[in-house]
Formats: C-alpha cells, structure tokens, sequence
C-alpha cells in the first residue's frame, strides 16, 4: 500500500521529480514534496479553484488529479506565470492595478486561470470574463474588481504584443 | 481531505486494463478523468483497494464522427468533445449540453464516457445519451456487449457496467434530417448540478410541421427521464407552436424527489418551464435546417 512511485514533471519550465505515493494530490505534490508554494489549497475537493494549475496547458484543478496519473506532464503554476522571479506578469500585474485581491488566498487559481483563458480568448467581453472566472471563488473582494482585473489583464496582453 | 491508500495499476493497453480488472474484481475501481472519483475519495465516500488509470490508453482517446452519429472513446475528455467541429455538426446537443457540465477547467480533465459510467443523475451526458437512444460499449477480459442507454442506467451512481468491465466507448446517433436540439438547465450557482435539466429534440415532417418531439430530463429522478410529447404537438405548425400542453405533460410525467436544494413541486415546476423553452429552441433551429 505504501509503494513509492517516481513521478517526474515538468514544472514552470524546470524538471522536477520526487518519490511519492499513489494517492498523493498533484496540489501536495507542488506544495509537499517541491515545496511550491504558491499554489494554494482551500475546499480540497473540486469546488473553489483555489489550487487551479496548467497541465500541459490547459487549466486543472490540482486536487483532482493524483500527481502519479500526470507523470511527465508539464505544469504552470502561479511561481511560473510572471517573466520571472520577483516580476509581474500581465494578470498579475492587472490584478495589482485593479485592486482584483484582498486577502489573496484565491488569487493563484484566478491567476492560472485567466491566463491560460486569455490565450484563447484574447479580447472578451466583460460577460466573457464573468463566465471566464465562474469555476473559482473569491470570499473578500466581490467579482467586480477580479473582472476589471481580467480586460485589464487583456489589454496589457494586447499592448506587449503590439510593441514587439 | 486526502484519499485514502490504495494500489495504482496504468496498464498500456486495454487488454492489459482488462486483466487488472479481472484480477482486482470489486475491490477496483477505473481512474479515468477523476474528477467525480478523487473528491468522493477526499471526502472518504469510496477507498478502492485498486486504481486502474487508464489515462496511457491512447486508443481511447478518438472521437468517430460517421454519417451515423458520433462515438466517444473513454478517455475523450468533456473539453475535446465539447470544441470538436465534426462532432457539434453531427450532433449538436452534445455541445449544447457540454457547455453546462460544472466549469471549464474541471471539462479540461473529465471524460464524457466517465460520466455516462458515473450515472450521476445530475450529469448531463446522461439524459444526453438517454435522449437519443444511444449506447455504451463495454469490454470485459471475455465478452464484449453494446448496451442501450435504456437499459445502462440503472439507478443513482449505478450504471451496468460490471467490475470486471471497461466502458471503451459511447455512441451518440446523429442528429436527423429537418431536427433541431437545445438544452436548458437552471441551476443555483453557474457550473453547479442542475436544480432540474433537459435536452429538447424535435423533428419535422417535409411540411414543416412538428412530426416528433422528446425530451431527455436531469435532475427528476433516479436515472435520466425520457418524456415523448410527439403527440401533443405532432402536425402543429412549427412556426406557431405553443408548448403549454407538452410542459404538462411532462410535469406529469416526472416524479421528483424533493431535497436541501429544491422541493419536488419547484422541479416538477422547472420541468414545466424548461421543456416549453428547450422545444421553442429547438422548433426554431430545426426550422432553420430547413431553409
């Protein structure tokens, strides 16, 4: 029963690998055994968002998925979703501006989230964003300020890719 | 919040997942896109001693479009079903009601035949499969059986797919000539289980009027409900069609249960006004496949 498989991913760019048992949550995963952080953890079973990932990706809840059944998947967590360390990205940067957090415990999973959305949706509405973010919630700012965040985060997307 | 312990097996081909079933018989459980299973195991609602993923059995993962209607392989994710264009022009209910399954990101993992095994009797797919008549290909070590989707569900969280068995793929008939479809649902939360839901599929007659129509129900009992109302709109014109007598029909003929979330009445209630929405939609598009 306690049988340790090898599970090796890659995680914001970097391969990572540990020794873990089957039922190990990918969010224990990134949190326990690659002591990441930033990926939170709240309802534990598929309801806030809180803990969304890229898989190869696309968004995923991490504590639905066994960190095993994702073996050499490549993962994006929050950690990986600024330029890099100590550097904003886009929706972190609107989420700043827009004042779309307050405590910021949710805020990983928005930002995962509306990231890996406006790479498909790169100009949505502000009923696209609403529906954009509905799998994820919020308990402090109301969603106001989270979708200003989301066309915010839109628009500087547009404005880097207009001065390249 | 943690799944209890159990043994992991990620066979590399079906016949290989077929002998670890056989071996595990009851005590194991198929991990497909896990997104129904991994909470029931947090919450410790199910601690199967086996869990065979079949997540590496990439032939399983095609959808078919044919002239006949579209099958589903069982690792086919709800999102790649969803996006796929040859499968909504074959059989646009699919989509229609793919767009209501929980969230978008929970689509990205979940797999459309893992629901149909799941038979939650809140799961769209269900009524979906139900509605049209279609059905679901089962495999064991030995046999290999194609069962209807009348007789697949079997009761809440029970379907006929047996231990030993693997869903390997379901089929959806395609959509008939001068038909259309539409789904509805009203539910307390976007993405959360439907309060009640349904799927509407009404065909014509070369004159253009109302020739049959039947719904596929959630949410109003054990199993998905199947309601013909082809007789109280068969020969109306379809541009003028009311939908009063079809509603009440259909509030007859479901039994809701009441619970935390809805009394009986209030379902019996929403049936009523969901299935005059749902055929006004689905009269309109079928009238426009017509043009």
């Amino acid at each position: 029963m306690s049988e340790l498989h090898t599970v090796e991913l890659t995680v914001n760019g970097v391969p990572r690998t540990a020794d873990v048992p089957a039922r190990r949550l990918l969010s224990d995963f990134l949190r326990h055994d690659l002591e990441l952080t930033g990926t939170h953890v709240g309802c534990e079973h598929g309801v806030c968002g809180a803990c969304t990932v890229l898989v190869d990706g696309d968004p995923m809840r991490s504590c639905l998925l066994f960190a095993v059944s994702v073996n050499g998947a490549s993962i994006t967590t929050i950690e990986g979703c600024g330029p890099a360390t100590g550097e904003l990205g886009p929706v972190q940067q609107a989420f700043l501006e827009c004042h779309g957090l307050q405590c910021g415990f949710c805020t990983p999973g928005f930002v995962t989230t509306i990231t890996a959305y406006l790479e498909e949706n790169p100009d949505p509405t502000e009923d696209e964003a609403r529906h954009a973010i509905a799998g994820n919630l919020c308990r402090c700012t109301g969603y106001q300020n989270i979708v200003a965040s989301v066309l915010r985060a839109a628009e500087l997307k547009r404005e880097a890719k207009a001065a390249i | 919040m943690k799944p209890p312990p159990f043994v992991y097996h990620r066979p590399g081909d079906v016949d290989e997942a077929l002998d670890t079933l056989a071996e595990v018989g009851s005590d194991g459980k198929i991990l497909a896109g896990g997104q129904s299973l991994v909470p029931l195991m947090s919450m410790r609602l199910a601690a199967p001693a086996h869990l065979v993923d079949i997540n590496g059995l990439s032939e399983l993962g095609e959808i078919r479009v044919g002239h006949d209607g579209v099958q589903v392989g069982a690792t086919v994710r709800h999102a790649q079903l969803e996006r796929d264009e040859a499968a909504f022009a074959a059989q646009p209910l699919l989509r229609q009601a793919l767009a209501y399954v929980a969230h978008p990101t929970i689509r990205n993992r979940g797999t459309s035949v893992g629901s149909l095994a799941h038979a939650d009797p809140a799961g769209e797919l269900t009524a979906v499969l139900a509605l049209l008549g279609g059905t679901v290909t089962v495999r064991s070590r030995t046999t290999e059986r194609t069962v209807h989707a009348a007789e697949f569900f079997l009761g809440p969280l029970e379907s006929a797919v047996r231990s030993d068995e693997l869903a390997i793929s379901a089929f959806f008939p395609g959509l008939p000539p001068r038909s259309g479809s539409a789904w509805t649902e009203v539910s307390r939360r976007n993405g959360d289980y439907a309060i009640c839901g349904l799927g509407a599929l009404v065909t014509l007659d070369e004159d253009r009027t109302i020739a049959t129509a039947r719904l596929g129900l959630i949410s109003v009992g054990p199993t998905p409900v199947v309601v013909d109302v082809s007789e109280s709109l068969a020969g109306q014109r379809a541009d003028a069609a009311t939908f009063t007598e079809a509603a009440r029909h259909v509030e007859d003929a479901v039994d809701p249960e009441p619970d935390i979330h809805a009394t009986a009445e209030y379902r019996r209630h929403l049936a009523g006004v969901l299935t005059g929405r749902a055929l006004a939609d689905a009269t309109e598009r079928a009238l426009e496949s017509t043009t």
